[in-house]
């Protein structure tokens, strides 16, 4: 099936109030972000889309595809399933090593391209500061280890029309590179954020309270020539970051 | 009235599941439950917290194993549900040894599983998990989309028909969906119950509550150690 675009119904806040919006569409190609303090219900939206929930989470909201109500396949099979979730998990529960993981995987959303596994490491090692090898078991990975596995999985592996990111700027994976790796042409994308730049790069921006979504904004003109001069303290911002890191001193 | 059996090993969430099951139908649909387990239950209380009306018994196996106490209690507890005049039976076992399945040839198979017991876990549960109709994976919050997938297919490796639904049992997540399952449901037919699997057989000297240990002071149809694939095998 062809994604052509989300629907989300609103459900009610944590005061049990209904949401801000009457119906939110999301159309391939869009990029979005979800703002909002700690709590306000971010993973919960990104959950609520990655369940297709029919009102039965906590929130009552309601997820369509294309205007309907998704098949219960796309739960069932992983490999129909058109939605990627990389979930804020630090670590794996999984005690398999790396390479026996990722095979079942692949076998489970159908993936049968040779080098899979190859591919999906070697992406890894490009968002991680340490290198991660295949025979290295699932739960010896650190937190970043694991989150730029997770990103490299739903990349190579999940390779899904519409991907759900939550948080992708945390424990220390490089940022701007897992975000080119995920922007293709296309797809739809959601991003838990609370980093200025990746909010503005994306077309539309969900601001959560209490539970709820409150505003859904289009990201503005002025917002737009902004994000240039953002993106460039950000960069020297990184570079400083892995200057510090490797244990450099600076001097300027 | 339709039947539920309800397996799988301590600390999945059987309970939680059932109490979220029952939180869709009561009072609305009459509901009776039966809970099979060794020495210690609270499920009567948590139960009865919730759901004031709710025909509940609790049955202690002791000393006999609490599979082989569900074989033996089950035709008198779909009488006492049916006098109760209830619609649905949910019976849950005590999940122990893991070697058994309590599931009947009509009504409804159900093995709870979460991904804490490990990643192999459904592989080493035998007709626990190849004969259940539907499997219910719980506390999927607890981990990533991806080991959730992998996971499925583990269960899926041991029984290929078998239906998943994933929950959060904690907040009822998921439940929606695993109603449908009592949508398809028919009524049981209790002369024609059958056991779908075979029990491990109690006929050795130490099913009858020996203490000693060691060949000599035991007899019976198992087999030595040695040379012996399975000590023994039923129908």
């Amino acid at each position: 099936m062809i994604i052509k675009r989300i629907t989300v119904y609103p459900g009610l806040n944590k005061n049990g109030e209904k949401e801000g919006f009457e119906e939110l569409k999301i159309v391939s190609g869009n990029t979005v972000s979800i703002v909002g303090p700690t709590g306000s219900g971010k993973s919960s939206l990104v959950n609520d889309i990655e369940m297709l929930t029919q009102g039965d989470t906590i929130t009552g909201r309601k997820i369509f595809i294309n205007g309907k109500i998704p098949p219960s396949s796309f739960r069932q099979d992983p490999s129909k399933n058109p939605i990627v979730l990389i979930t804020q998990h630090t670590n794996f529960l999984a005690d398999l090593p790396i390479d026996e993981f990722l095979r079942i995987h692949a076998k489970a959303r159908r993936i049968a391209a040779e080098g899979t596994v190859e591919r999906t490491i070697y992406l890894t090692n490009k968002l991680t500061g340490e290198k991660v090898h295949e025979k290295m078991r699932m739960t010896s990975l650190s937190g970043g280890q694991t989150r730029a596995m997770m990103i490299a999985d739903a990349i190579v592996i999940g390779q899904a029309p519409i991907v759900l990111l939550d948080e992708i700027e945390n424990a220390g994976i490089f940022k701007k590179e897992a975000m080119e790796m995920v922007r293709t042409e296309g797809k739809i994308i959601l991003f838990v954020t609370h980093d200025p730049v990746v909010a503005l790069l994306c077309d539309i921006r969900l601001v959560m309270k209490n539970g709820g979504i409150v505003k859904v904004h289009r990201t503005t003109e002025l917002e737009k020539k902004a994000r240039k001069r953002i993106i460039e303290q950000d960069i020297l911002l990184s570079v400083v970051r892995e200057r510090v890191r490797r244990g450099e001193v600076l001097s300027f | 009235m339709k039947l539920m059996n309800f397996a799988g090993p301590p600390s999945a969430g059987k309970t939680a599941v059932i109490k979220n099951i029952i939180r869709k139908l009561y009072p609305q649909v009459k509901v009776a439950y039966l809970k099979i387990d060794v020495v210690m239950a609270f499920e009567k209380e948590e139960l009865q917290r919730d759901f004031a009306d709710l025909p509940i018994q609790i049955v202690y196996a002791g000393d006999l194993c609490p599979d082989h106490a569900s074989v033996m209690v089950m035709k008198d507890a779909i009488q006492w549900a049916m006098r109760e005049g209830s619609e649905l039976l949910i019976v849950e076992s005590a999940g122990l040894c893991l070697r058994c399945s309590p599931y009947l040839n009509q009504g409804l198979g159900v093995i709870v599983l979460s991904m804490l017991g490990g990643m192999n876990s459904p592989l080493k549960m035998g007709p626990m998990v190849s004969l259940a109709d539907i499997a219910v994976v719980t506390k999927v919050d607890l981990i990533s989309q991806a080991e959730r997938e992998v996971f499925r297919e583990k269960i899926r490796e041991v029984s290929r028909s078998i239906r998943i639904y994933e929950v959060n049992a904690l907040q009822g997540t998921g439940t929606s969906r695993l109603m449908t399952e009592l949508d398809g449901m028919t009524d049981i037919d209790v002369d024609t119950l059958k056991l779908k699997g075979v029990p491990p057989l109690g006929v050795c000297t130490i099913c009858i509550g020996k203490k000693d240990i060691g060949w000599d002071n035991h007899f019976g149809v198992i087999r030595k150690l040695e040379g012996a694939d399975y000590l023994y095998r039923g129908e």
